[in-house]
């Protein structure tokens, strides 16, 4: 859809004029509709900076406090609103930092365009002051790149680097360039990329596989959909939505998938995975027929691969011909886009409802609900949990914010518990798993939706990671919420030390700072809670302020995210204590 | 599908880019997949570049290699054909003293029966040539060593499918 979208539009008009090659960056990102970026200046990049200070009307760039928070408020801001989010960053260690975010990024599949300066090119090659080879450094992180050493191969680099962030199955790209081009003059001309001859974004469908799928589909008697952030990237929600209801099919999530379709439709069964639910868990190993929506089969879905759907028939819709049959063999595999797929489908699809099959979900939740999640959710014992807070955060938003999570036990215990009504609101670091995502996410997904509540939900480890974004958030007035759920260890790896390596906690236990004299430190609102009666109040007024605020909630310090596959066991296996 | 490990020549067609030998390296070290060789050189077509990487392992895990290698952007097409379906040659070259070739007079017959080609010849020593299998040009080497080589090095395969490629039709495609 974004091929078309960019055919559709009319090419510029090849009238040129004549700028350095540092402004045509900046033009550049004019012309791809770019209003913010994510940046630190350093020498190599000054020539743009200097350029970005001429044209602050047109696009305002962010200083964050390191270059790993400009990569992921950029990686917030593309995930929140679908577009290309932009990082900037000088040579050397201004680049090196951004290689987490690119990683990230990859992964997860998240649009973002890097932009690094370089050292002058007659200097490349000689470990001149802040060189580093960023190419060679982001190659296996990046869907592509390239270095710039002429000004007048910047517009056709910046066209290529969007065109393919944002296309197919979107991801990362870097563009490095060098000084002497910045500093270069040439006659500049935009014209934006609709094609890159060897690149085939979007396969083609494979005549007759939507009809096997259908045939398949329709004479499932226990099918289950399982879909993943392909719903969202391909912005599928309505169509994803008709199908699970017209075929009746129950549907769970991955945890990049989840927001997609809302928490409260009958037929989402929950989360997938190693802290997912209980029901689509268990009964993944007894569907007739699995339903794989823009998901890829990640080893944390699916646990031992060889123990994994085996008495189901499979099939993938999936835009990367790359995923099909990598992990787990498919049946039938529908190559496109989800949209396309989607509504092409639905037609051959019959009404069903599946009733007796979704009932045994309804039956495994209450098993969960008892032994798990009404102890999470209604504790009556005295320490305060991780779920508690999330469903204060519920109570509050009624389930419109957008939850943005670090990496950890309460970013399981978020995604579990927090109610989506709208898509694109689960921001998390799925792939990588990248402690410290959170907060700079955060800001990235406020500046991108000022009119939405974005609540950043952290550990105390994970914040520590990247605190230093407080300072972004104070400069640039972002209105985060920001909520760190503090039980002074580093909690998934103290809970898997307390299952698997016998309770011996090395290095896990945090002795922590005064969270709220920091956050105040940078002239934010804070507050902190020990106590349940408290909680309510607090996240009341946290989400009431119009500015940002940080709330920090003391949980139980040994508190263990239940359900459970253990690595390496199977789905089924799943425990619940 | 054969779960045994071969040997498999992969084809790769790509537009001509300075990262692309590190990306698709990349690829392969990643998952310890050994390349036995590697030969990179343009194509019949003009303008595009081929990469001729010979592997030993399962059908099953070239495929999914081939699948991770035409999903970088500057690949065009990627193909697996074992040696049934492939013509394949590798080169060797051999730098020997001149003066054995008078005082070890096996050594011309040597090079007669291996078909090798002398490529130049000085008071010193002399270059030869063999072109064949691999299995041919180290035949040639286990022999020649017995008297001493003072150089010797082989190339990556090359090699041409039996089944046509049709990347000029797909290009086809491509441009429109």
């Amino acid at each position: 859809m974004e091929t078309q979208t960019i055919k559709n539009q009319e090419k510029a008009a090849k009238i040129t004029e004549r700028i350095s090659g540092s402004e045509a960056i900046v033009r550049c990102l004019i012309a791809e509709d770019v209003k913010i970026i994510y940046g630190y200046p350093g020498g190599a990049i000054m020539p743009v900076y200097d350029e970005l200070y001429k044209y602050q009307d047109k696009i305002h760039h962010v200083l964050t406090r390191h270059e790993q928070g400009a990569t992921h408020s950029a990686q917030g801001f593309a995930r929140i609103s679908g577009k290309v989010g932009v990082a900037i960053a000088t040579s050397g260690p201004g680049a090196t930092n951004l290689v987490t975010g690119l990683a990230d990024a990859q992964i997860d599949s998240t649009p973002m365009v890097c932009i690094t300066g370089q050292v002058p090119s007659h200097l490349l090659g000689s470990d001149a002051f802040q060189e580093t080879d960023i190419v060679g450094i982001s190659t296996p992180v990046t869907k592509w790149n390239c270095q710039v050493t002429k000004a007048a191969d910047i517009p056709a680099a910046l066209a290529k680097a969007f065109y393919i962030a944002r296309s197919g199955r979107p991801g990362p790209v870097l563009v490095d360039i060098t000084k002497d081009a910045q500093f270069e003059e040439f006659d500049f001309c935009y014209e934006k990329c609709t094609k890159v001859r060897s690149y085939v974004p979007i396969p083609k469908t494979v005549t007759g596989t939507l009809e096997a799928a259908a045939k398949i589909i329709n004479s499932a008697r226990k099918p289950l959909i399982i879909w993943g952030q392909g719903i969202i990237l391909s912005e599928a929600e309505v169509q994803f939505k008709a199908l699970v209801e017209k075929a009746g099919i129950p549907a769970a999530w991955t945890i990049l998938g989840a927001s997609a379709l809302p928490t409260s439709h009958p037929l989402n069964v929950g989360m997938l995975g190693m802290h997912g639910n209980y029901a689509p868990n268990k009964l993944t190993n007894e569907c007739d027929v699995l339903i794989a929506i823009g998901m890829r089969f990640d080893d944390r879905v699916t646990g031992k691969l060889d123990e994994y759907a085996r008495q189901a028939k499979v099939i993938h819709f999936e835009i990367d011909p790359a995923e099909i049959d990598k992990n787990v063999k498919t049946d039938v595999a529908v190559l496109g886009d989800a949209k396309a797929t989607l509504e092409a489908i639905l037609p051959l699809i019959n009404t069903n409802s599946h009733k007796e099959w979704h009932q045994q979900f309804k039956d495994l939740y209450e098993i969960e609900y008892e032994k798990v999640i009404k102890g999470d959710l209604h504790p009556t014992k005295e320490g305060l949990t991780m779920g508690e807070v999330i469903k204060e955060i519920n109570i509050q938003s009624k389930g419109d914010a957008a939850i943005v999570t670090d990496v950890g036990q309460h970013q399981m215990i978020a995604c579990r518990y927090a109610e989506f009504n709208k898509t694109k609101s689960n921001i998390t670091s799925g792939g990588l798993g990248t402690m410290g995502f959170g907060l700079p996410a955060a800001i990235g997904a406020k500046m991108a939706t000022p009119d939405r509540e974005v609540v950043s939900i952290s550990g105390d480890g994970g914040y520590q990671m990247t605190i230093q974004e407080l300072g972004t958030i104070f400069q640039q007035k972002a209105a985060v919420k920001i909520v760190v759920l503090n039980n002074d260890f580093l909690g998934m790896v103290r809970q898997w030390q307390q299952l698997f390596f016998e309770k011996r906690y090395a290095s896990t236990e945090m002795v922590n700072p005064n969270f709220v004299a920091i956050a105040e430190g940078y002239y934010i609102k804070a507050k902190k809670v020990t106590k349940r009666e408290e909680l309510a109040g607090a996240v009341k007024e946290m989400m009431e302020s119009k500015e940002a605020y940080f709330l920090e909630v003391c949980v139980e310090k040994e508190g263990n995210v239940f359900p459970m596959v253990p690595s390496g066991a199977s789905v089924s296996d799943i425990r619940l204590a | 599908m054969n779960k045994e490990k071969q040997l498999f020549t992969i084809s790769v067609y790509t537009e001509n880019n300075i990262g692309l030998l590190n990306r698709i390296s990349a690829i392969f070290q990643r998952r310890h997949i050994n390349i036995e060789s590697l030969n990179i050189s343009p194509s019949e077509i003009e303008g595009v570049a081929k990469f001729t990487i010979v592997v030993n392992m399962t059908e099953e895990d070239v495929k999914k290699i081939i699948g991770q290698i035409e999903k970088q952007v500057e690949v065009i097409k990627a193909y697996y054909h074992n040696d049934e379906e492939t013509i394949y040659q590798i080169s060797g070259l051999f730098k020997i003293k001149s003066k054995l070739l008078f005082e070890e007079p096996q050594i011309q017959n040597i090079v007669k029966e291996s078909n090798a080609r002398i490529v130049t010849v000085n008071k010193d020593f002399f270059v030869l040539e063999k072109s064949g299998k691999k299995e041919e040009v180290v035949a040639l080497y286990n022999q020649l060593s017995i008297f001493g080589i003072m150089q010797y090095t082989r190339s990556g395969r090359v090699a041409i499918t039996k089944e046509e490629m049709k990347i000029s039709e797909l290009l086809e495609t491509y441009n429109n």
